[in-house]
């Protein structure tokens, strides 16, 4: 946190400063770790082993807050008899298809309730990548779920937790992680000493977290262990994370993903959301409880923003406008595509994927085979000049002269030249002022957006096509200012919030949306932040003025609620857990909730409230519901659904590997998203043949002096002397090991590509010890790019990577993988490629992957696994003409 | 003890460079125990003071890649990986294999970059077996970062020495080049004991930090102070900063934190005390400060009088050669 | 390979202040090598520095500064020794003297300009004075002494000028002029030859700091050598008595501070002793002693005589840069500044201990 985000970490110092332990799980010791009471080195790509262990602790324990645990969480709920856990089915769970790699739900369910599951769009979907789009939306839970309070019952979820993590041990941590017991110990004691009625733990993240074939599990060890201790929905506790720029919580509230629109509803598609209605049903099946119940007030709303008079409930609300998605667009399919000459034109704003992408190989591939490129960055980034100075130039692979794409390269506005909002980690927007007008044709995106539209909407003016209906009925008409025409900041995020479409007033809740055309709301989630037409994200009233909640400076979504499901913080009857922790509670003689924050609740809902069995929506909810998002208002420690693999995180070890998985004879996720082609070779793992030829681990990550792909840093002699070259770290034993020299050059070697760097020798890298063998650890920042027109340079670690993305929510597996290191410089020019042609060769990389390996699975798997056989060549421009052989 | 450098306590450099009742002396306290190695510090202060770029060399002296203060370095900041003695290791590093020190290395290599003599440092081998393993006696690493700066300090030979009279002294009781009189006679360079002040190659002349001379004028912090996220760097009146510096080195104490002390606080020292002094929680010469500063003008009462008494020998020898002389 | 316990580091107890490796500048065998590690250069001195760099900031000083150190001297030798010829009747001595005065002071006019990083405001030098300043003082004594060799030197032109009318006139006031001058540029001379030896130990340069007791002997014998050397080039030998002697006395006090200088400072003699200073003094020693031997020896001969002269000023030069150079590689290397403040630490603790004052 201190490397990524030395800002924030000044509250981690005063914290420290007031007597704070501050604990350090990382790979590697860096600069957090160097101010830190304790820093326990980890192996890379093991932390659900970690987590789990300190699951089984609190649970062996009984450390859990068990009041807050048998109220709020599904603890107590019974799962299905169908349901059969991965240690039995070693490493899967019940319901898997070796074929698809995709699980049937319907076993996860609580018991009785196995037709919510089947046939599950998660599963349908699975291989559109679809998934993402339940990943709040809870689940429809019949009136009686059978429960056992006592917690004893071998098939509720307390026990069927137990159980699964009950091989989790410390000797099993110390195994897998490399983390002595006594440490381990250490960590789960300050853990849990600090979690309860009195106490709370926050858990912060970084985004490099998330960034494994099983991330989105990560996520969920950590909303588990919080579930446990109470600590969800209180004061100083919560789950956050940082994210790695400015307003990345904001790019998914009003989202850049493709399988979503704003307020994470989901993308409409092709095949199965063929009516409004169809689509509204499979966000909120029609009895859904929670206030996804209400879906379609948020739905049609949106449509009513779009399209304002022109969205009629006879169109339904132009709902047939909205485009489609038919399967996996995200970044990585898309640049696969673009390989195969299936995309044609691309915009990148403020993005530098030639760079800061893994793959990076297939990113300039996929960009080189485009017919139009448009790039708006602040300066002349490699993303806009590989196609005359790339490594593949070098190679041979992309030859200036030939290339056909076409670069449209516009000067962006800086952050400090452009008025609007940034939304941070703790959903908090705070309205950012122009300080400067842009210079020369510097434009915000607002400024290009608006236009482009503008333009387009200009040129289809007379246009009856019925295909243009929609760009031609969109509104557009933002007031402009200024010589260069900018569009009010204002105006949209007026828009975003909504507003009564008969008096133009804006709402001041996403409960006053409506599903009948009476409302228009841009983003419902953001509906308030323009309350009152006042614009609350600019509120800026010190912490000195207000109390410690600060509620009057900027504007939290939803409603401006700091902490949300905060009903938790207080006890079932509606009393706070602690006088230390009180937050918000009920108020019986004004017969409503209230509190330091604004209650996550309906706010004259008794605490003893008990739904009539015909309630849909909130008014499903008991009074004793907290989670108000899920279908049964209950945290959940075991997920029925929502997750395509898995309804509890195991761990996997990551898809490329030097070791066995010590826990279960399935190696990795079964479920992860592998693209096997001749131009995304992996490196093989255990139990397949020739791994030792990628012996050590790398990771990946940030430096304090740089800023992710550098177009913000490596461009500036300030930043740039600071951290002025490619670099990798390695222990004085991985130095000895491979002849490394302090400050001489390395090279690190992948299926992908090889790439090289200075090396510093250095004791914050440690060899691990892992189930008696040692494992050398490798670490380089991913700053650093070839070509560009960048003050410092130097090979991207991201060319090494290659594309295997988690399930859920396709993030690549950037932060641990298997490589080689050899001393010297690596080979130039067409060499390159054939001496990484020559790596593959020798460790077969495609062809024999097991992602499915349990003995019970073996001949399936088998048979999968010949499948691929071809595309042993990772090399060669036939790639960038496109080969999709072996492509799934 | 050694002589003092008739210095009264009470009376702040500014009054005796003949302020009439001067504002409080103002200064840094530099808490390295808070320092996180962000080089906000560095960058503040070269965007408001318009300090050029210094080079972009990789030094391989962990994630110092500016070196040490200079004309165009007006903050630096210090990293240093250490292994910790054996016994100090704090529980995080109990049972942790760590290894050999790659100071070692480091330190051979910036020994190179600098030109200066060996260090009498092994070089790295061929691999040998046991050395695949994490080693049995490793101990435990820490990583010491610190922000350097100008001492400011109360007896300053670069201001004694300085024959244009560019250097002088701030009612604020600080140090500051004015360039617009610097001729770059070089002189204040090798006058400073700590080797803050430096020559701007391109341009001739001397500079270093004027503690943001321009900003705390107008009641501002100085630029590296206000950029610092955990408060390492602490600006104030300076009687103010030893208070507040006394308590924090009496917290880490009793925190378990023995090796924490403060240096350039003192005002009976070399320099009269310091007007940016620092927490270290090491020796002063391991952050390439030096362990017991002197300002050299302490001496010069004495180098005039010998020099007094040799200019007459020479005279004298002079005569002698004269007197009665045949030839 | 060695166990590695064998080569653990030292450390000091306790606090871990000992263990300041630091960058790991602490001179220390430390194994893990093949063989145990290089051989070491210079006998292991523990002490921890950063990374091997520097404490101090060597002086900017181009080769002006030491060439400089050489002309002031042998200005003000050869002033001392024009005056003298020119009270006691030797007119060869003080027009050799006073034109090779005259020459050193253009040269080192220029030096000095031309060492400045901005030349163009060398007159800054006169905004004021002060003395704390070495280098102010010089200013003002070369500001004094300048006018007063040029004077002397231009006098000797007299002969030149026409026996009648104005300049005439000039001609036979001329020479009283030059002899005032002579006077006063042989009163300031001492100082000019001296204030040099301050000059560069009010610095922090561990090498020149601490000889500062000893430096100013060094220079004004120098001066003086340097100044008989030329003289001894230049004048008869008939005339030349004086320089000799000049020559001789110079060249003892010269060689006994240098020696003085080379064995007497502790770890700053070191910085004399070693590498290239070492060889110039060496070279200075050699050239100086041979240079007054030769003098007194061929005090027949103005061919043995000059040949002595050559090598006393080209011994004088050695000397200066010797010393200059020796400076510059004791502020080079953090050892000369750390270890003997390290000691000077020590002292006082001890001292404190046993509650005796500290040395």
């Amino acid at each position: 946190m201190a490397e990524a985000h030395p800002v924030g970490f000044q509250w981690v110092m005063e914290a420290k400063a007031r007597g704070a332990k501050v604990i350090h799980v990382d790979p590697r010791f860096t600069r957090t770790s160097a101010v830190a009471d304790e820093y326990v080195a980890i192996r890379a790509g093991t932390d659900i082993a970690f987590l789990g262990g300190v699951i089984k602790y609190v649970l062996d324990n009984e450390l859990d807050f068990r009041e807050y645990v048998v109220a709020y969480t599904n603890a107590s709920h019974l799962i299905s008899e169908d349901f059969v856990d991965s240690e039995d089915l070693d490493g899967l769970f019940s319901g898997f298809d070796a074929e698809g790699r995709t699980y049937d739900e319907s076993s996860w369910q609580y018991a009785h309730q196995e037709e919510q599951g089947s046939g599950s769009e998660d599963t349908k979907q699975r291989a559109q990548a679809a998934g993402g789009e339940h990943e709040s939306h809870g689940t429809t839970v019949a009136r009686r779920v059978e429960k056992d309070p006592t917690l004893q019952h071998p098939r509720c979820v307390y026990q069927v937790l137990k159980r699964h993590y009950a091989r989790y041990t410390p000797e099993m941590v110390e195994r897998v992680c490399g983390i002595p017991p006594a440490q381990f110990e250490e960590v789960c004691r300050a853990w849990t000493q600090n979690s309860g009625r009195e106490r709370t733990t926050a858990l912060v993240y970084s985004v490099g977290w998330t960034q494994h074939s099983t991330g989105v599990q990560y996520i969920r060890a950590g909303a588990i262990l919080q579930l446990l201790l109470g600590n969800m929905g209180r004061p100083g506790g919560g789950i956050l994370a940082l994210r790695g720029h400015a307003s990345i919580q904001g790019s998914t509230d009003v989202p850049t993903l493709f399988n979503l629109l704003p307020g994470y509803l989901p993308m409409p598609h092709a095949h199965t959301h063929g009516s409004l209605q169809e689509w509204i049903d499979s966000i909120r099946p029609p009895n859904q409880k929670g206030f996804w119940g209400d879906a379609g007030a948020y739905a049609v709303s949106l449509l009513k923003s779009y399209w304002g008079d022109a969205a009629t409930a006879e169109n339904d609300y132009g709902y047939d406008w909205v485009p489609r998605i038919d399967g996996d667009h995200g970044t990585y399919a898309q640049v696969l595509d673009m390989i195969d000459g299936k995309i044609k034109g691309y915009f990148l704003l403020g993005q530098n994927p030639a760079v800061g992408s893994a793959h990076g190989r297939a990113q300039r591939l996929g960009m080189a085979n485009l017919d139009w490129l448009v790039v708006r960055d602040l300066f002349e980034i490699e993303s806009a000049t590989f196609w005359r100075d790339s490594p593949e130039v070098e190679t041979g692979e992309i030859v200036p002269e030939e290339c056909r794409t076409e670069v449209f390269l516009l000067p962006a506005a800086s952050h400090v030249e452009k008025e609007g909002t940034f939304t941070q980690t703790q959903r908090m927007l705070q309205w950012r002022e122009q300080a400067v007008e842009p210079k020369d044709d510097c434009r915000s995106e607002l400024w290009f957006f608006y236009h482009l539209g503008r333009m387009l909407r200009e040129r289809l003016a007379s246009s009856d096509d019925p295909r243009d209906a929609g760009l031609r009925s969109l509104t557009w008409d933002y007031p402009v200012h200024g010589e260069h025409d900018e569009p009010s900041a204002e105006a949209v995020l007026k828009e975003i919030n909504g507003v009564d479409v008969a008096t133009g007033e804006p709402l001041s809740s996403y409960t006053e949306l409506a599903a009948d055309g009476s409302t228009a709301s841009g983003c419902w989630i953001y509906c308030g932040v323009y309350a009152d037409g006042v614009n609350q994200a600019a509120r800026r009233k010190p912490g000195s003025e207000q109390d410690w909640v600060a509620a009057e400076w900027g504007w939290v979504w939803p409603s401006n609620r700091r902490i949300l499901y905060n009903r938790a913080s207080a006890d079932p009857d509606g009393k706070p857990w602690s006088e230390r922790k009180a937050y918000v509670w009920w108020d019986a003689e004004q017969g409503r909730w209230t509190g330091h924050d604004i209650p996550d609740f309906q706010a004259t809902k008794p605490p003893d409230y008990d739904p009539p069995e015909d309630a849909v929506g909130p008014d499903a909810l008991s009074g004793r519901d907290p989670f108000i998002m899920q279908g049964d208002g209950k945290g959940w420690l075991f997920a029925p659904r929502g997750l395509v693999d898995g309804p509890m995180p195991t761990h996997y070890e990551a898809a490329e590997s030097p070791f066995r998985n010590l826990l279960y004879g399935q190696q990795s996720n079964p479920t992860r998203l592998v693209y096997e082609r001749g131009d995304n070779p992996m490196n093989p793992s255990p139990p397949e043949r020739h791994h030792e030829v990628f012996p050590f681990v790398f990771t990946t990550s940030r430096l304090t002096e740089h800023h992710t792909a550098g177009g913000m840093s490596r461009y500036l002699p300030y930043l740039s002397e600071l951290q002025p070259e490619m670099f990798m770290e390695v222990s004085p034993e991985m130095a000895r090991l491979r002849g490394l020299e302090h400050l001489g050059w390395a090279h690190v070697i992948t299926a992908r590509s090889a790439i090289e760097a200075r090396v510093l020798v250095t004791d914050r890298l440690t060899p691990l010890r892992v189930d008696g063998r040692v494992v050398h650890q490798v670490w380089f920042p991913y700053h650093w790019g070839v070509g560009g027109t960048g003050l410092t340079r130097g090979d991207s670690a991201n060319d090494v990577i290659g594309i295997s993305l988690d399930a859920n929510v396709q993030i690549q597996d950037s932060k641990v993988g298997t490589c080689d290191v050899q001393p010297g410089r690596r080979p130039r020019g067409p060499a390159l490629r054939e001496f990484v042609a020559e790596y593959v060769e020798r460790s077969q990389a495609p062809g024999e992957h097991q992602r499915v390996v349990t003995a019970r699975l073996a001949e399936s798997d088998g048979r999968h696994a010949g499948s691929n056989g071809s595309g042993s060549n990772g090399s060669g421009g036939d790639d960038a003409r496109g080969n999709d052989e072996g492509s799934d | 003890m050694v002589e003092r450098t008739g210095i009264a306590a009470d009376e702040g450099p500014a009054a005796r460079a003949g302020y009439e009742d001067p504002p409080p002396r103002m200064g840094f306290f530099t808490d390295t125990s808070v320092c996180i190695g962000c080089k906000a510090c560095e960058v503040a202060c070269k965007e408001w003071n318009l300090v050029p770029e210094d080079g972009l060399d990789l030094t391989g002296m962990s994630y110092d890649n500016t070196g040490m203060l200079s004309a165009s370095t007006w903050r630096h900041v210090a990293f240093i990986e250490q292994a910790i003695p054996p016994g100090q290791a704090s529980l995080p590093f109990t049972d942790t294999p760590t290894g050999p020190s790659g100071t070692t290395d480091s330190a051979l290599a910036a020994a190179r970059a600098s030109g200066t003599t060996s260090l009498g440092m092994p070089t790295i081998g061929p691999p040998a077996d046991d050395l695949l393993a994490p080693s049995a006696d490793r101990e435990g690493v820490r990583w010491l970062m610190a922000s350097d700066v100008c001492k400011h300090c109360t007896s300053a030979a670069c201001l004694d020495v300085c024959p244009t009279g560019s250097l002088f002294r701030t009612e604020f009781g600080t140090v500051v080049v004015q360039e617009d009189i610097c001729n770059g006679c070089g002189y204040c360079i090798p006058a400073c004991p700590y080797g803050v002040i430096d020559q701007r190659k391109d341009d001739g002349r001397a500079w270093k930090c004027t503690l943001c001379y321009d900003r705390i004028g107008d009641g501002q912090q100085p630029a590296c102070a206000t950029a610092c996220p955990t408060e390492s760097i602490q600006y104030g009146p300076l009687d103010e900063l030893r208070e507040r510096a006394a308590a924090r080195t009496q917290q880490l104490h009793d925190a378990g934190v023995p090796e924490a002390r403060l240096y350039g606080e003192d005002p009976d020292d070399g320099v009269g005390g310091a007007g940016a002094f620092f927490l270290l929680l090491d020796e002063p010469e391991v952050y390439g400060l030096p362990p017991d500063p002197v300002v050299t003008t302490r001496d010069l009462p004495a180098m005039w009088k010998r020099a007094g008494l040799a200019a007459a020998g020479m005279a004298a020898a002079a005569v002698v050669a004269f007197v009665g002389a045949s030839s | 390979m060695e166990p590695r316990a064998s080569q653990a580091p030292v450390w000091s107890a306790g606090s871990g202040s000992g263990s300041g490796s630091g960058g790991g500048g602490r001179r220390r065998r430390r194994g893990g090598g093949a063989g145990g590690g290089e051989e070491l250069q210079v006998p292991p001195a523990e002490f921890a520095s950063y990374y091997g760099r520097p404490v101090l900031k060597a002086p900017v000083w181009k080769d002006d500064i030491p060439a400089y150190l050489f002309t002031g001297g042998l200005a003000a030798g050869s002033s001392l020794l024009a005056a003298g010829g020119d009270a006691t009747g030797r007119p060869a001595l003080r027009r050799a003297g006073r034109l090779t005065s005259f020459g050193a002071l253009l040269a080192s006019t220029y030096f000095l300009v031309h060492d400045l990083g901005r030349p163009e405001r060398f007159h800054h030098m006169l905004r004021i004075a002060k003395p704390t300043s070495p280098m102010s003082v010089g200013t003002w004594i070369l500001a004094v002494y300048g006018p007063a060799a040029g004077l002397a030197a231009v006098s000797e032109a007299a002969g030149l000028l026409p026996s009648r009318g104005l300049l005439g006139l000039v001609r036979r006031v001329l020479p009283g002029l030059g002899s005032l001058g002579g006077v006063a540029a042989a009163l300031t001379a001492p100082a000019l030859a001296s204030y040099t030896a301050v000059l560069v130990a009010d610095t922090a340069v561990p090498a020149w700091h601490e000889a500062h007791p000893q430096l100013p002997v060094v220079f004004t014998g120098s001066a003086l050598a340097a100044g008989a050397g030329a003289a001894l080039i230049a004048v008869p030998p008939a005339q030349a008595g004086p320089a000799r002697r000049a020559a001789v006395t110079g060249a003892v006090a010269e060689l006994a501070a240098t020696h003085v200088v080379e064995h007497r400072l502790g770890l700053a003699s070191e910085a004399y002793t070693t590498g290239e200073p070492a060889r110039l003094l060496s070279a200075a020693r050699a050239l100086t002693a041979g240079g007054a031997l030769g003098a007194v020896v061929g005090r027949r001969s103005h061919l043995l005589s000059a040949v002595s002269g050559a090598a006393l000023l080209a011994g004088s030069l050695a000397t200066r840069f010797g010393i200059y150079r020796a400076g510059v590689a004791s502020a080079k290397d953090p050892k000369y500044t750390v270890v003997p403040q390290r000691e000077r630490l020590a002292a006082r603790e001890a001292a404190a201990a046993n509650g005796t004052p500290a040395p």
